[in-house]
């Protein structure tokens, strides 16, 4: 149980600054094995400069990212090196785009995409890479038969899921998502937010979800931050946040949207 | 140390032997020492204009220039022919720009230039393959930002040429690359054999000649010390595999060696021939005969039988 209370990802002071402008200010929080984090605000608010900074690819200005690894327990992610962290990045982490054309490789078959980080690991038996990817297109309610299929005869909803199971095929820890379900319908959206709460609870994933949607966030995040002008100013419980908002600017997005 | 060639057009410039300046050479031969320091590694170099087109062997070229000596005797082949244009013209270029002795014959060659084959007569310790790349970088079709295939050479990321094979897989049942099939090189680089067969593959592994890759388009040297491991990428559960022929060749009746394929009309009739034509011709004239062979010059027979 101890392992379990120990965090999986800490984020202590971080600041990204371009040049005089702020991307996000001074953001600290914890995350631990099978949470999901949402963060929430509006556009231009700092939500993708901290996603990114907090997932290894844009290096902060100042701040520490410290992840528990599986090996070498509690590493500095910008202290590793590029090797190291590029295996942590397609390995224990996943990626989510909101544009699936950005996370896919739309050249190659559903399998090959979904085989691609396995092969980077080492899998070398087709037909072993080929079964796990055949399944996982079944985990994420895409029929066996596309599997030889380009993504790029996919539809959107589709190729969303397509990547979710690409990024997951290698049994990752912590997932980054940003505005997943963004380009998507309402009723695709539904259905992709009901599969990933499925796949959260089931592989116990720790997710941290870049959203303006506070629905999404609602649906499927245990704790939410808000962010304004690269700052967070409201942190805590989802359904805290969302139903007895502190801040004003909070207070304001919650009473923008719709209540039934 | 200049050493100029007499230009036997009346008053037209003398050359500097192998048409490029010493400079060069050794900014050549620079690359080409770190190429074979690293095996596999593509060591950029300043390329220069040479007087034929990219794609023509621009990179050959240069790499021959900057190896070459009076002494050396040179052989050039173009899909395993000595007689095609591009072989004959480069073997021309440096007849004239170096004054070396040329040859057709494997066994003679100190420097043998090719494209796309290796020949079939084992080579020795004291020769030297040449060869013209068209594309150095085995990861372009897959990541077309250099910034990123470089990177992914330092961290040997190299899961994505496997992504290439699995394709093949899933889309004709086999690996179906036939030509710069993907080779990992001292278990430690990705090379791609430029536009080489992957039947010639297998010879390049613990080769006793020298091999030397020169790009011209793409200014990149590569290179594999004599007797270094070249492995094939392949899947455990689809091992690597050279092309077979149920034909032999018709003109020598040989089954060993890599067969072309040539219409002879429009009643679907074919042959199959080497595509090395020095083997195939030390075969024919040590007796072997394929069906094909009437003893008499190719075509001459066709023609008759046509006028008939």
């Amino acid at each position: 149980m101890t392992q379990m209370n120990e965090p999986l990802l800490r984020v202590d002071n971080l600041t990204m600054m371009y040049g005089d402008r702020v991307g996000c200010k001074d953001v600290s929080f914890e995350l631990r094995p099978g949470e999901v984090l949402g963060i929430v605000g509006e556009s231009g608010s700092g939500k993708s400069t901290l996603l990114r900074s907090i997932s290894a690819q844009q290096e902060p200005t100042k701040g520490v990212v410290e992840y528990q690894t599986r090996i070498d327990g509690v590493r500095d992610v910008y202290q590793m090196s590029e090797a190291q962290r590029r295996l942590l990045m397609r390995t224990d982490w996943a990626f989510v785009h909101q544009n699936p054309r950005d996370g896919l490789r739309m050249n190659v078959s559903a399998g090959a995409n979904i085989g691609e980080r396995l092969m980077a690991i080492g899998d070398r038996h087709y037909g072993n890479i080929r079964s796990n990817a055949d399944s996982w297109l079944g985990k994420v309610e895409i029929a066996s038969e596309r599997l030889d299929d380009l993504p790029s005869t996919f539809s959107g909803g589709m190729q969303q899921r397509l990547q979710i199971a690409r990024n997951l095929v290698t049994s990752p820890r912590l997932v980054f998502m940003d505005e997943p379900t963004g380009g998507l319908d309402v009723s695709v959206q539904a259905r992709l937010l009901d599969l990933l709460r499925g796949l959260v609870h089931d592989l116990n994933l720790a997710v941290i979800i870049v959203t303006h949607d506070l629905a999404v966030a609602r649906l499927l995040s245990h704790r939410l931050m808000v962010m304004q002008q690269g700052k967070v100013i409201e942190h805590g419980l989802t359904d805290q946040v969302l139903d007895d908002p502190q801040h004003p600017y909070t207070q304001l997005l919650v009473s923008s949207i719709l209540q039934n | 140390m200049e050493q100029t060639v007499k230009n036997p057009a009346d008053g037209a410039p003398d050359y500097n032997f192998a048409y490029l300046d010493e400079q060069t050479k050794r900014m050549i031969r620079r690359a080409l020492l770190k190429a074979v320091a690293i095996p596999g590694y593509q060591v950029p170099f300043a390329g220069r204009e040479m007087p034929m087109p990219y794609g023509w062997g621009t990179g050959g070229v240069q790499v021959t220039a900057a190896v070459i000596g009076p002494n050396d005797t040179l052989k050039v082949i173009d899909q395993g022919a000595d007689d095609t244009t591009n072989a004959v013209s480069i073997r021309q270029f440096f007849a004239k720009t170096a004054q070396v002795a040329t040859t057709e014959k494997t066994a003679e060659a100190s420097i043998i230039q090719t494209r796309h084959r290796i020949p079939e007569k084992e080579l020795r310790e004291d020769q030297v393959l040449v060869y013209q790349v068209p594309i150095p970088e085995p990861l372009r079709f897959l990541e077309p930002r250099e910034t990123e295939t470089r990177k992914m050479h330092a961290l040997e990321e190299y899961g994505l040429m496997h992504v290439k094979l699995y394709e093949d897989i899933a889309r004709h049942g086999h690996i179906a690359t036939t030509y710069a099939y993907p080779v990992m090189v001292d278990d430690r680089y990705v090379m791609d054999p430029s536009p080489t067969p992957k039947f010639d593959n297998p010879k390049m592994n613990d080769m006793a000649a020298l091999q030397l890759f020169g790009a011209g388009r793409e200014k990149r040297i590569y290179a594999l010390p004599p007797y270094t491991k070249v492995k094939s990428l392949d899947f455990e559960d689809h091992p690597f595999e050279v092309q077979t022929w149920e034909d032999e060749c018709g003109m020598c009746g040989a089954r060993d060696s890599y067969l072309d394929e040539v219409i002879l009309d429009d009643q679907g009739n074919r042959m199959f021939v080497c595509s090395d034509t020095d083997y195939c011709a030390e075969r024919q004239e040590a007796g072997h005969r394929g069906p094909q062979h009437h003893d008499q010059p190719l075509g001459t027979a066709d023609r008759g039988k046509a006028a008939e």
